[in-house]
């Protein structure tokens, strides 16, 4: 892989190697970025259908006909599997972290190109090989993202569980070894490609974030990969890792000795840094734009990056969490209750940081500013739900009950997107040369932030009452019926809110192509990506190479003479 | 407005890891001095390749920690028997072809000692290529020993000879899915076999590159990289082994 | 826009923490000996997060409006960070978040680091797909052999269990889709699953655990009052998880051994 040197090899000509497979890493953020565009619309129809038929299940939908409950299931499998992955495993690194990494520290493209572009496709395949799932005979899986053993291990636990089930453990081992591709390249390109003078310690935080999270996917993704080859063979060909001595509608599965917790513990330990790889370049993300749109540096920069390792080394040792009401040793959930307050805390630092870097700014409200506020309240809404559920007595209560989708919805389902909305209207007047509308881009802010928290807030309220999560129906227990009100608010504002998304997609698609003309650096910013053209050459730099004088957030510099200072300006007098 | 400084006229951009404090500009080879085969950043490019590798055994690594982990759970893992309202234990460690394995282990490590001369070969050559064209300069006595090719062989025999292990097993009635000893067994040495015969297509594709008239930096770049992801694959059978043999 | 902002952000809290506070949706009425501690652990947890919450929301909105841009605003301020702050704060954080841990871990304690109590009323709950079952040993005290391969589902009770009628400590067993039991005292439940793991909520009791085929997951609570409460399967286990539900019926002691003598006289 390393035949090609990205600077040598000049601009390509021709559809297919331009477009198509192009070794150039922004066209390849561009082509991720497409991929998870199309994966959220997809998630988010899938998750339409969920809400109107919780609230009319006996509804008779067009060309759909009836939502049967192995159906349901499914579309809760595929919606979370899809989301997860295609969405924002894909969007905030794969598209902006393959963008803008090389370009903000200074390289002309990704250490290894022809790698770059490989994992492109071979995250292209595993999305088609999961799509695959919904047209073969029995449909989708119905064992929710999650794939707990034996429920995805026996083909005859449900319709979905035959070829449906090993498509998708087949398209994501096929998006392991993409994921792995991706951060191999992400790790070497920051360790070796910065320019000089861009010191680590003076990189911008969205390339700490993506730095970070390459790790995390880097030592995470293989044990994932791990757990689906040992799925596979259990379903195909009659190993027991997960399968204990079992019947199922009365008949002996046949196999014998295995563990289901093995499932769970090998899946938690890919699951939970799996989150924090969801939200850490959404971090960076806000942390860019709080500092550039309140003209002020970021608020404790150092802080900022130990509690983004911080979050990255306790990932690893929280996974537990998930696992209190398993079966698992009560002594062993103590310890793991212990680690996950613990990662509380740097969330908790950078929360603080975020509203220092706030405190005497002097803020604009454009539209990526927009989301990143967004993106703050809504990580506090989210992440105050944790502690909750991290104390394994309060867990007994609300484990598998409603207060937790209502918890990794806000964090992941909102503040995640509102990063990768964030980074799309910042970034956007840098890679299509135009500028997104303003006018429309408040509008689907304001929709977006209501409707969300008007969906998902009311989830901790449902799970308090006790609302099992994964039910097709609300129907057969009594004590749900009184919560079919308020079921029935959140569907109403479920589909305002998609439908809110649709002006984001035009936008989106109308600024491309009719938006007004963007100078090199609109927002007045001080990293790398804003000192190159608009959009950036073939080799980001136009045959120069930038030398880093300053630090990222240099914002109203006593004495400078513009209230920004670039990072390859001469150097600023008090050092950063 | 987008501003740039004064930078450094280098014929080809040089990335460098970003040192602090004001350093010579560097033109020409970024590589601290050692010769430079044609391309100026080919010092640079075996690092960068090199650096990769490393962060590429990660993962592979972190596959084989969860076999074991996965492995040693399942070892020990009591099972609620029904029949007789008890807990029990069902594992039971299948007898492995040892001497088999023994000299299969011996096949690996004599191709890691091959493909290290094969590495150490080329790098000579490369670093001999720009004086080569020196008349009365020549490599001296050193034939072209095909420790490549040697290399190959040897790695078709090493899974030549696990197939032969697995033949054994399923002969005396263990496979895959006969009881968990078995199926670690296949799954570890299958796991790692299926990684070893990566390795042995990249020596392939370097072999292939040869006669595609492909650049010797090229070349001894990926042989370069390939042998060491290869010991690393001989440290992890000699792991694989000792896991089967000594933790049952 | 940043007065727009705050109302907006202000706004959502406050509707926010009004449902909260107000318990417009809240925890069934809790009918065990464990209730008012986890209650408690949870109200005060909720406190302090909810503190929390209502102070960084308001921080937040305010802060936008206070320090947009305008015309006469002072340039901002040129700080990167403040040490002592950070170190204050973390601490802080720290100090609450693993503290209130610590606080609720008795709970936890009380609840699983010890087995049940000798003379506890015995169940095995056995979860399949997609019906749960109940047995009790019966006079011989003893739960009697049950064996995979003779299952019948379709067939109920004891042949759903697979109950061998060769084991004499089977033929006395109580089988039952109703969970019965006596009110103030302990009952230990043993937790079992033929197929996909399956899990044993009851909200009114504070009580939930997985059913993982495979183990034998022993587990107790003591209901404190007497009354119908629902047995709502929580762990995805296929398409009839919805309606896997069940009845735990917690009656005087009285009532509890006519019952269960009843149905022992009908083994006979």
């Amino acid at each position: 892989m390393v035949a090609q040197e990205s600077h040598q090899h000049s601009a390509p000509q021709g559809f297919i190697r331009k477009w198509v497979f192009s070794l150039d890493h922004k066209v390849i953020g561009l082509q991720y970025y497409f991929l998870a565009l199309t994966a959220v619309f997809v998630g988010m129809f899938l998750s339409l259908l969920m809400r109107i038929h919780l609230i009319w299940p006996t509804a008779v939908l067009p060309l759909l006909g009836e939502i049967k409950p192995e159906t349901y299931l499914s579309l809760v499998t595929m919606h979370g599997t899809i989301m997860v992955f295609f969405v924002l495993t894909t969007a905030p690194q794969g598209g902006f972290g393959n963008y803008f990494l090389p370009i903000q520290i200074g390289a002309p493209d990704m250490a290894f190109p022809v790698l770059n572009m490989l994992s492109f496709w071979t995250t292209f395949v595993a999305y088609v090989v999961m799509l695959a799932a919904f047209f073969v005979v029995g449909g989708a899986p119905l064992h929710g993202w999650t794939g707990y053993a034996p429920l995805s291990a026996l083909q005859s636990a449900g319709p979905g569980q035959g070829l449906g089930a090993d498509l998708w453990i087949i398209s994501i081992a096929i998006f392991c070894i993409a994921s792995l591709m991706g951060a191999l390249n992400f790790i070497t390109t920051t360790l070796d490609m910065r320019a000089r003078g861009m010191s680590l310690m003076r990189m911008p935080l969205t390339c700490w974030s993506w730095f970070i999270t390459a790790i995390l996917g880097l030592l995470a993704f293989g044990v994932l990969l791990s757990a689906g080859i040992l799925l596979l063979m259990d379903r195909n060909i009659g190993t027991s890792f997960f399968l204990p001595l079992g019947t199922i509608n009365g008949q002996l599965t046949g196999h014998k000795g295995g563990s289901p917790l093995l499932w769970q513990h090998l899946f938690w330990f890919f699951g939970h840094p799996e989150v924090y790889i969801a939200i850490l370049p959404g971090m960076g993300v806000a942390s860019q734009v709080l500092s550039t749109f309140s003209r002020k540096p970021i608020f404790g920069y150092k802080a900022m990056v130990y509690a983004m390792l911080s979050i990255g080394l306790l990932g690893f040792m929280v996974w537990g969490h998930h696992m209190f009401m398993s079966g698992m040793s009560p002594y062993t959930a103590f310890a793991f209750s212990i680690m996950t307050m613990a990662i509380g805390v740097p969330s908790a630092i950078k929360t603080f940081n975020w509203l220092g870097t706030l405190h005497k700014a002097r803020i604009r409200f454009q539209s990526p500013m927009l989301f990143a506020i967004g993106f703050v309240s809504l990580f506090v809404s989210g992440g105050l739900s944790g502690p909750f559920l991290a104390q394994p007595a309060l867990d007994i209560p609300l484990h598998d009950t409603a207060f937790v989708p209502g918890h990794f919805h806000l964090i992941m389902g909102v503040a995640a997107i509102f990063g990768i909305f964030a980074a799309t209207y910042y970034w956007f007047p840098k890679m299509f040369g135009r500028m997104m509308n303003e006018k429309l881009a408040r509008i689907h802010f304001f929709l977006t932030l209501i409707g969300t928290y008007s969906v998902f807030m009311p989830m901790h309220y449902l799970g308090l009452a006790g609302q099992p999560r994964r039910y097709s129906q609300l129907t057969e227990l009594a004590y749900l019926h009184p919560l079919m009100g308020l079921n029935t608010f959140m569907t109403y504002a479920a589909i305002i809110t998609v439908a809110a998304q649709l002006i984001f997609l035009f936008n989106l698609f109308w600024s491309m192509f009719k938006g007004p003309k963007a100078s090199d650096n609109p927002w007045e910013a001080t990293t790398l990506e804003w000192t190159t053209a608009t959009p950036p050459p073939h080799d980001n730099f136009g045959g120069r190479t930038p030398v880093v004088n300053n630090g990222p957030y240099e914002y109203s510099v006593p004495g400078a003479p513009r209230d920004y200072v670039m990072q390859s300006d001469p150097a600023t007098v008090t050092a950063h | 407005m987008a501003s740039f400084t004064p930078t450094i006229p280098a014929p080809r951009p040089t990335t460098s890891r970003g040192e602090h404090g004001n350093l010579p500009p560097v033109v020409g080879g970024g590589d601290g001095g050692r010769p430079d085969p044609g391309s100026p950043d080919y010092g640079a490019r075996l690092r960068r390749a090199r650096l990769g590798l490393a962060v590429a055994l990660t993962p592979i690594g972190m596959l084989f920690v969860a076999f074991t982990s996965a492995y040693i759970v399942r070892q020990g893992l009591p099972t609620f028997d029904p029949s007789t309202n008890t807990v029990v234990h069902d594992w039971i460690p299948v007898r492995l072809p040892t001497l088999l394995f023994l000299v299969n282990t011996c096949v690996l490590l004599l191709s890691s000692v091959t493909i290290e001369y094969a590495r150490r070969q080329l790098a000579r050559q490369v670093a001999l290529e720009p004086v080569q064209s020196i008349p009365g300069v020549s490599l001296g006595a050193e034939r072209k020993f095909p420790w490549l090719e040697l290399t190959i062989i040897l790695g078709l025999c090493f899974l030549a000879g696990q197939w032969l292990a697995w033949s054994d097993l399923a002969a005396r009635g263990f496979y895959v899915a006969t009881g968990p000893s078995s199926s670690f067994v296949y799954l570890l040495t299958g796991a790692h076999a299926v990684h070893l015969l990566g390795g042995i297509l990249a020596l392939l594709a370097a072999g292939v590159s040869v006669a595609l008239n492909r650049p010797l930096a090229s070349r001894r770049i990926v042989v370069d990289v390939t042998a060491w992801y290869w010991h690393f694959m001989a440290l992890l059978w000699i792991y694989i082994l000792a896991l089967l043999e000594f933790a049952r | 826009m940043g007065l727009v902002l705050l109302c907006v952000i202000w706004l959502i809290t406050f509707a926010s923490t009004y449902f909260f506070i107000a318990k417009t949706w809240w925890f069934p009425h809790g009918a065990s000996a464990s209730t008012a501690a986890l209650d408690h652990q949870f109200a005060v947890t909720f406190i302090l997060m909810g503190v929390i919450f209502v102070a960084a929301q308001l921080a937040l909105g305010y802060f936008v409006w206070r320090y947009r841009d305008h015309s006469s605003a002072a340039r901002a301020d040129y700080s990167h960070g403040h040490l002592g702050l950070e170190l204050v704060w973390t601490t802080l954080t720290a100090i609450l978040f693993i503290g209130l841990n610590l606080m609720g871990s008795p709970i936890w304690a009380a609840e699983r680091f010890r087995p049940a109590v000798d003379g506890a009323t015995r169940v095995e709950v056995t979860a399949m797909q997609f019906a749960w079952y109940f047995r009790y040993p019966g006079p011989d005290g003893k739960f009697g052999i049950a064996k995979p391969e003779l299952e019948d589902p379709s067939a109920g009770g004891e042949a759903a269990l697979g109950l061998d009628p060769a084991d004499p400590a089977s033929k006395d067993d109580v089988v039952t889709g109703i969970m019965e039991v006596p009110v103030g005292r302990e009952v230990e439940v043993i937790l079992r699953a033929h197929d996909v793991i399956h899990s044993f909520f009851v909200p009114a009791m504070r009580f939930k655990q997985d059913a993982v085929p495979g183990l034998a997951i022993h587990m107790h609570f003591t209901p404190t009052e007497t009354g119908d409460f629902e047995i709502a399967c929580a762990e995805l286990c296929g398409l009839g998880h919805y309606k896997m539900h069940g009845m735990l019926k917690v009656v005087s002691q009285d009532e509890f051994d006519k019952w269960l003598a009843a149905r022992e006289a009908e083994k006979q």
